[in-house]
């Protein structure tokens, strides 16, 4: 059991259904309860298409639950309205994605003030020493496509670090990496939540990855709608 | 990191089709300058051109072509009037000033007027503004073959003082009908930025008597330049009872702004359709936005919903779109500036070498802040349609696919 005190993520009961193709609503994610504890490190696996993203876009605020409470540092994600969540995910919330999605216009360097420019404001002395951090401090004004996939992964760390998050999302980070790169990057990520005492929930179905978290929940197991999912996918 | 940023980025990240887009309003919004500019500058500075007269006194006919015959040095006289008319026009009371206009001969196209020294020295073409010469010239002496040249003839023609040249016969060039006497240039002028310009000035009697001319009408005049007294409202209406209403045999046109007003008024319809070509260009252009933009939306869309992701609000990723068409729109509009000034130097060019009158692309006008404001209103109402598109946007599908 985990102590309320230092309980940093909440949720009870929550749904999340679409609308499929042929007009029937499938529900994606049924979890009656989830909690995570401030600066731990959870690593959730799950085959593709078990509702993983949709639940760390649910708690991100991206999305809206269906039904259920999500309360992240003590503030109801849920029940803000959508400019609240997005503020919210800018202040809060670091989000690491599979396919980078770094903004191919900008600079190393831009990427992560923008990321700063939503949420505690620009400080461009603070960006560079992240991206320092994880080791691109000579490749700052690169544009991403000048950069390898392990290089820009390391600029999506930098930019989900950028407003010192309570929370950092990783969905299947090291998804698109080689064994070398994947090693690095989840090290990379591991060390830089720790430093900066944010959380990590980090999402994969890499076996070899998982095996380096101490703590692993099968997403399957806390899901309810994963068999129905599955069936649907 | 501003909005701004956001937009600016963007449009170096789509610099191609920015600078099509940007130069296509460019384009629109030379050409609505341009067209205005004219149009106001050449209506305002063609009824105000007058040489400092109040009227023409000419043969019986269009008043319109006696004023720009006489005034603009275009047209054909519409006939002569005999020395006698000068003389009694000269003489009534109501008039300051009278000078009479000879024409008929040009040099290489350019043509030749015959007048009196009055009209250089007793003439004000501008209020406090006196016709001039450049230095080492003088005016002619009326009793000797002896020319005054306008400053663009010279400027053209490579004219200048002690240079000789044979008159042509009538007033359109034509080689075969090269008078036998020689002329003497005493006088460059300077520019006075008025038909003046154009013309290349001769004794009266240069004119009247030049070899092969009639012999008969050695003493008429084609047009007489008046000028009436300062204070005698009414002398232009007595007098235009007289000749026009009265009379038959002469036209006087008064005032020669008024005339000239007539003008604009009657080609008033080329006006409009010149200035509704440029509001359609302008359309055009705000389309090429909006089709600009708006295709783009589709490989944006990720892009997009990054911003959101990173917390960007649905009405700031609309914000940023119509920032950006507005932003297209003000570059194109600000190299629209560039355009017009080209634009103008060709079209001004033709002006003063068709009437001498100088129009100036630098002369504001208030087009010049309300077209830009206008295309970057119209450039930013075209982007609420690509906006809206990005407003709806949906994050969690165009982020990755769901797992």
């Amino acid at each position: 059991m985990t102590n309320d005190k230092s309980v940093l993520l909440r949720i009870n009961g929550l749904r999340k259904s679409f609308v499929a193709p042929d007009g029937t609503r499938q529900t994606i994610v049924d979890l009656p309860q989830f909690s995570l504890e401030a600066s731990e490190q959870l690593a959730l696996a799950g085959e593709s298409g078990s509702g993983k993203t949709t639940f760390l876009n649910l708690i991100a605020g991206i999305l809206k639950p269906d039904a259920g409470t999500i309360e992240l540092d003590g503030v109801a994600v849920s029940a803000l309205s959508e400019s609240q969540r997005d503020r919210f995910r800018a202040t809060r919330i670091g989000y690491i994605f599979q396919t980078f999605n770094l903004l191919q216009g900008y600079t190393c360097l831009e990427n992560v003030l923008l990321g700063m420019s939503f949420g505690a404001g620009v400080d461009r002395e603070r960006a560079e020493a992240l991206l320092k951090r994880v080791g691109l401090g000579d490749r700052l004004h690169h544009r991403p496509r000048q950069l390898s996939s392990g290089q820009q992964q390391r600029v999506a760390v930098a930019r989900a670090l950028a407003n010192r998050p309570k929370l950092v999302l990783a969905d299947e980070p090291t998804g698109n990496l080689d064994h070398k790169n994947s090693r690095e990057a989840l090290a990379l990520i591991r060390n830089a939540c720790r430093e900066d005492g944010a959380a990590l929930l980090f999402v994969s179905h890499d076996r070899e990855v998982l095996g380096q978290f101490e703590k692993v929940q099968d997403f399957a197991k806390i899901n309810r709608a994963t068999a129905e999912v599955t069936a649907c996918t | 990191m501003h909005l701004m940023g956001i937009v600016i980025r963007s449009l170096r990240q789509h610099a191609l089709s920015t600078a099509v887009t940007a130069a296509s309003v460019a384009l629109a919004g030379g050409l609505l300058l341009t067209v205005w500019v004219v149009k106001t500058q050449s209506q305002a500075t063609f009824t105000g051109v007058n040489e400092g007269f109040d009227a023409v006194l000419g043969a019986r006919g269009s008043k319109l072509q006696l004023v720009l015959n006489a005034i603009f040095h275009l047209e054909t006289s519409p006939g002569n009037l005999s020395w006698d008319d000068f003389r009694q026009i000269q003489s009534n009371p109501s008039v300051e000033l009278a000078v009479p206009l000879a024409v008929g001969d040009n040099y290489r196209g350019y043509r030749l007027v015959g007048t009196t020294p009055d009209f250089f020295d007793r003439t004000e073409y501008a209020p406090g503004r006196h016709f001039s010469l450049q230095p080492g010239g003088g005016w002619f002496d009326p009793g000797r073959r002896e020319a005054v040249v306008g400053a663009f003839v010279a400027r053209k023609m490579n004219l200048k003082v002690g240079d000789t040249f044979h008159p042509f016969h009538g007033l359109i060039f034509d080689e075969k009908n090269q008078h036998a006497e020689t002329y003497v240039v005493v006088g460059v002028m300077k520019p006075s930025s008025t038909p003046a310009d154009r013309v290349i000035w001769i004794p009266l009697a240069g004119i009247q008597r030049m070899s092969g001319h009639d012999p008969n009408a050695a003493t008429d005049v084609s047009a007489v330049l008046v000028k009436l007294k300062a204070g005698n409202a009414i002398a232009g209406f007595q007098m235009d009872l007289m000749y026009n209403k009265q009379g038959n045999r002469l036209t006087f046109a008064w005032p020669i702004g008024r005339v000239m007003a007539e003008l604009f008024d009657k080609i008033g319809w080329f006006d409009r359709v010149l200035t509704l070509v440029s509001y359609l260009v302008g359309l055009v252009a705000a389309g090429s936005i909006l089709a600009s933009i708006y295709n783009s939306m589709n490989e944006r869309r990720r892009e997009l919903a990054i911003l959101r992701a990173l917390g960007a609000r649905r009405t700031t990723v609309f914000a940023a779109i119509v920032l950006e068409a507005a932003t297209i729109s003000a570059v194109g509009s600000l190299a629209g500036f560039g355009f017009y000034l080209v634009l103008m130097a060709v079209v001004a060019g033709i002006i003063q070498a068709q009437t001498g009158v100088v129009l100036d692309p630098f002369a504001f006008n208030p087009v010049m802040l309300w077209s830009p404001a206008a295309f970057i209103v119209l450039g930013a109402l075209t982007g609420i349609v690509p906006a809206v598109k990005a407003y709806r946007t949906d994050v969690a599908s165009n982020l990755a696919p769901h797992s």
